[in-house]
């Protein structure tokens, strides 16, 4: 008997939260904020879905019902890619070492 | 583009997130890992369209929205100021959960272009994996702009009850099950608005009886929720990129959850059915006698300071809601002139989010290797001459070491009391979020300095 692909992807899934658990926990509290803000910035990556579905409508007809969600999910999601993203950027620039010739 | 490359790619993106997570294990390496966060993002946003293959009029509609939400959150992440930051991550955990409705929703009105059957046969597993991205979403969505409009002061950070509110919440939970059944039997289209309504209805309820200070562990849920909606969605659009960051998002966010919850000694349970302030006031009323405290003024401060050899400095949430971090920083570098090694010890729930004190610091130009947490520095309190207490209260208070009866009795805290002099710099005597005294307050070596904590710092300083 076949095996449903819906159980890889369960696996996939399964195996990703151990990865986050072990990853997540040699975060150095220090940079718990950044990991907020970058987490927020990656879980955007929904913006796919938000693509798939903006791209739906038939040949000629730009807005369907459908693809409308599409178009205001994708702005959603890009003000927090771009947002995430750079903010992240902008506090770690901030964490700098001690000077050296202290 | 062919469907088994285009899946390779997603899992090309996926790995990519999670290096930008391991990145953060030091800062030397967060850089780095902050780009590859952008690398994957741009891969799976590339491979989205290849794969769609739909170059037409409405490819132009989705670069045009792109730039629009792209230069909106640009915007904002320059703007910002670093104390707003809690506010900005409730606030964006807000538009994932509400991205994840809108998408849930397009692929319930347009099953077919997501390969899921056709309006009314939708495949039943596709359909409880929508119901429960949906649901979640918008859980996260109302519960962080509830969470926004506490951090930013627009509705009262105090916990808001009203009696039946658990039995309340747990009916509405009980009828997001039975409608996601339904759902599936009928496919009609109206219980699947009415599960979001619900949805939406009970993030509002679930965040709303939670205090200001247990922020913390709400937004860290919050954003474990996100991640939850995204895998959600994952599973819908069959898509391995967003079940891998669904799944990455969800255990950090729970994981900091739990982090926080244990720097308070609370269960997440207590910290979620509803805050300190509502259970324990009684406690506060009792010990009202007036007790001698010490007070002094900047003069004094800057004279303990001055011939001390080593300081430690406490900052909690006021330092942020003075903006004192900067006039911080100047104190610090004049004490360093005069040859005091100082050290900096951050609570893990000081502030208003996980991490929130070390980001004010480092915007302060205060060098990482001079900030420790708890367990680091905690022993050295002992052998400190002064520390240097400047808007954190709760995370200092002795009580939680010694009276059993308190209700923060088994909280860790800051050993300040061990210190050979203590200078708590705050406004007035007033308790903390706990409802409680402070008994540091009235400790023999404390020297309480009632004034802004910006102000003072800047008094101190000129007095150096």
């Amino acid at each position: 008997m076949e095996i449903d692909p819906f159980i890889f992807r369960l696996s996939i899934f399964i195996l990703s939260i151990f990865v986050g658990y072990y990853v997540v926990w040699s975060v150095t509290p220090s940079l718990h904020t950044p990991l907020m803000s970058v987490t927020n910035a990656i879980s955007s990556v929904i913006i796919v879905g938000a693509i798939i579905a903006a791209l739906s409508g038939s040949d000629g007809v730009v807005f369907s019902s459908s693809s409308i969600y599409g178009f205001l999910a994708i702005i959603l999601a890009a003000v927090n890619i771009f947002g995430g993203f750079l903010v992240t950027q902008r506090m770690l620039a901030m964490y700098k070492k001690k000077k050296k010739d202290k | 583009m062919s469907a088994n490359l285009s899946a390779i790619l997603y899992l090309v993106s996926g790995v990519l997130f999670i290096l930008a997570l391991r990145g953060l294990s030091s800062p030397e390496t967060s850089r780095q890992g902050n780009l590859f966060g952008i690398i994957g993002m741009v891969i799976a946003v590339t491979v989205t369209f290849l794969s769609v293959g739909n170059f037409s009029s409405g490819f132009i509609y989705v670069l045009i929205f792109l730039a629009i939400g792209g230069s909106i959150g640009a915007f904002i992440a320059y703007r910002i100021p670093m104390t707003a930051m809690p506010e900005l991550v409730a606030g964006f955990h807000s538009l994932v959960g509400l991205a994840a409705v809108f998408v849930a929703i397009s692929a319930f009105i347009n099953p077919a272009a997501f390969n899921l059957g056709i309006p009314g046969n939708i495949k039943l597993a596709s359909l409880i994996e929508m119901a429960i991205g949906a649901a979640v979403g918008a859980i996260t969505f109302s519960g962080s702009v509830i969470a926004f409009l506490k951090l930013q002061g627009i509705m009262s950070g105090a916990p808001i009850t009203f009696k039946g509110q658990h039995l309340c919440n747990a009916l509405l939970l009980i009828l997001i099950v039975i409608l996601t059944i339904y759902l599936c039997s009928t496919q009609s289209s109206n219980l699947f608005w009415i599960l979001i309504g619900v949805s939406f209805l009970i993030g509002f309820l679930i965040i709303i009886p939670i205090g200001g200070a247990d922020m913390p562990v709400v937004i860290s849920m919050l954003n474990s929720y996100s991640g939850w909606a995204a895998a959600g969605i994952g599973f819908t659009l069959e898509n391995t990129a967003l079940i891998i960051t669904g799944a990455l998002v969800g255990s950090s966010g729970a994981i900091l959850s739990y982090i926080m919850c244990k720097g308070m000694n609370r269960s997440f349970f207590n910290v979620i059915l509803g805050g300190f302030g509502a259970t324990e006031q009684t406690t506060a009323g009792q010990s009202k006698e007036k007790r001698p405290v010490k007070s002094g003024n900047a003069d004094d401060a800057a004279f303990l300071m001055k011939n001390a050899s080593s300081v430690i400095i406490v900052p909690g949430y006021g330092m942020a809601v003075a903006q004192a971090q900067h006039a911080l920083r100047e104190m610090v570098d004049t004490l360093k002139k005069n040859d005091i090694k100082v050290s900096y010890a951050i609570h893990p729930v000081a502030g208003r989010m996980p991490g929130h004190m070390n980001v004010l610091l480092a915007e302060a130009n205060v060098p990482y290797d001079e900030v420790f947490e708890l367990e680091e520095i905690n022993n050295d309190f002992a052998n400190a001459d002064v520390a240097f207490v400047i808007g954190a209260n709760d995370v200092t208070n002795p009580v939680a070491k010694t009276d059993p009866q308190s209700p923060i009795y088994g909280m860790p805290v800051l050993d300040v009391e061990k210190c050979k002099s203590v200078l708590f710099v705050k406004r007035s005597l007033s308790p903390g979020y706990a409802g409680i005294d402070n008994d540091l307050f009235y400790k023999e070596n404390t020297l309480m300095l009632f004034a802004d904590a910006k102000k003072m710092t800047e008094d101190i300083t000129k007095n150096l």
